[in-house]
């Protein structure tokens, strides 16, 4: 079984199968992934204020990047593939990020939550 | 790759594919899956989105909203799908080896992690139901429960719900996969439904690696 190595520049279509990862890859994989978890959650008892979320999102993506490459075999795959693999996650941060720059700027809904005479207010307000 | 001789046998190596050859309908076939992954992760991006704008309202809600969850419930499903996936890549890992019955021996042991998920779910989800944290019920639609935990809950029944879907779905999938392996399908030189459908119970578990933290650890 030859192997690639990701250089598949000169040549678009593989002439073989996918790539056969050996079976301590996969066990080493899955114990880290475990690992990961028992730390995201003995973290997260911490109170770390606003780093948790943070923390808990870092590891998340260290795990999803762990099952991406090696479950999942991205890292055996052709450019083309990697840029479909991230082209969303770009898209999302243009979208999660965008709620971050527009939230602040609005008015807090949570007033109307609290304060339902606010209705009133708006109606006085004509 | 003299195996492709047999293709006229339907119950021996790939389907006879007339417009493109086996390597290529391989890599056709995988990168198809991988499109539907990235329409997969916007689809679920939607309601990420939505849970970062309420949760940046409902900051302090939204924390004590998720201490009603069930972490260790929720941690004990995060290690059922890391093993589900675990299984899912051995199974590939068979099937590139020609070995249908350890094929079949790991595709059980994902299918049966997916029950074992969705059965610890259904007591989670009856748990909140009889605790009046449910849609509907009295108590959520009660003075107790503003708008800040009804997003929560909202957002937290959506989340789940539309991941428990995915994890049907996949079981079927693997299933359907599961079937040709009983009938000995898989070859070195073919296994592009092991392959797919493993890519897309791996996509389950990704998006559950985002779940479980985001609803039950920090809220």
């Amino acid at each position: 079984m030859s192997h690639h190595h990701g250089s598949h520049s000169h040549d678009d279509i593989s002439h073989e199968l996918g790539h056969v990862v050996p079976y301590k890859v996969y066990a080493t994989v899955f114990g880290s992934l475990v690992a990961l978890t028992v730390i995201t959650v003995a973290v997260s008892r911490v109170d770390f204020g606003v780093l948790n979320i943070v923390i808990a999102m870092l590891v998340a993506s260290v795990k999803a990047m762990l099952v991406a490459l090696f479950f999942m075999h991205l890292k055996y795959e052709k450019p083309i593939t990697w840029m479909f693999a991230f082209f969303p996650i770009f898209l999302l941060g243009l979208l999660i990020g965008g709620v971050f720059l527009d939230n602040p700027f609005r008015s807090d809904p949570t007033v109307h939550v609290s304060a339902p005479a606010a209705s009133s207010g708006a109606a006085a307000h004509h | 790759m003299s195996t492709y001789a047999q293709t006229a046998d339907q119950e021996q190596g790939p389907p006879h594919v007339h417009h493109m050859d086996p390597v290529t309908a391989y890599h056709a076939a995988k990168f198809g899956m991988w499109l539907f992954l990235a329409t997969e992760v916007l689809l679920f991006g939607g309601l990420f989105a939505a849970f970062a704008v309420y949760r940046w309202y409902y900051l302090s809600e939204f924390h004590h909203a998720s201490h009603h969850l069930n972490w260790q419930l929720g941690a004990v499903n995060t290690l059922v799908l890391l093993f589900s996936s675990f299984t899912a890549a051995l199974a590939v890992d068979a099937a590139q080896h020609g070995d249908n019955a350890r094929v079949r021996k790991n595709l059980l042991f994902t299918i049966c992690c997916g029950c074992i998920f969705l059965v610890i779910k259904y007591f989670e989800w009856s748990a909140k139901y009889h605790h009046g944290l449910f849609p509907g019920t009295a108590e959520f639609n009660g003075a107790e429960f503003n708008q800040a935990y009804k997003s929560f809950f909202g957002l937290y029944y959506c989340m789940t719900g539309l991941h428990a879907f995915h994890v049907i779905a996949g079981m079927g999938l693997l299933f359907w996969v599961f079937r040709k392996a009983q009938r000995n399908r898989f070859s070195a030189d073919y296994y592009t439904p092991v392959e797919v459908g493993a890519l897309y119970w791996h996509l389950v578990d990704l998006i559950w690696i985002y779940l479980f933290p985001l609803l039950y650890l920090v809220g």
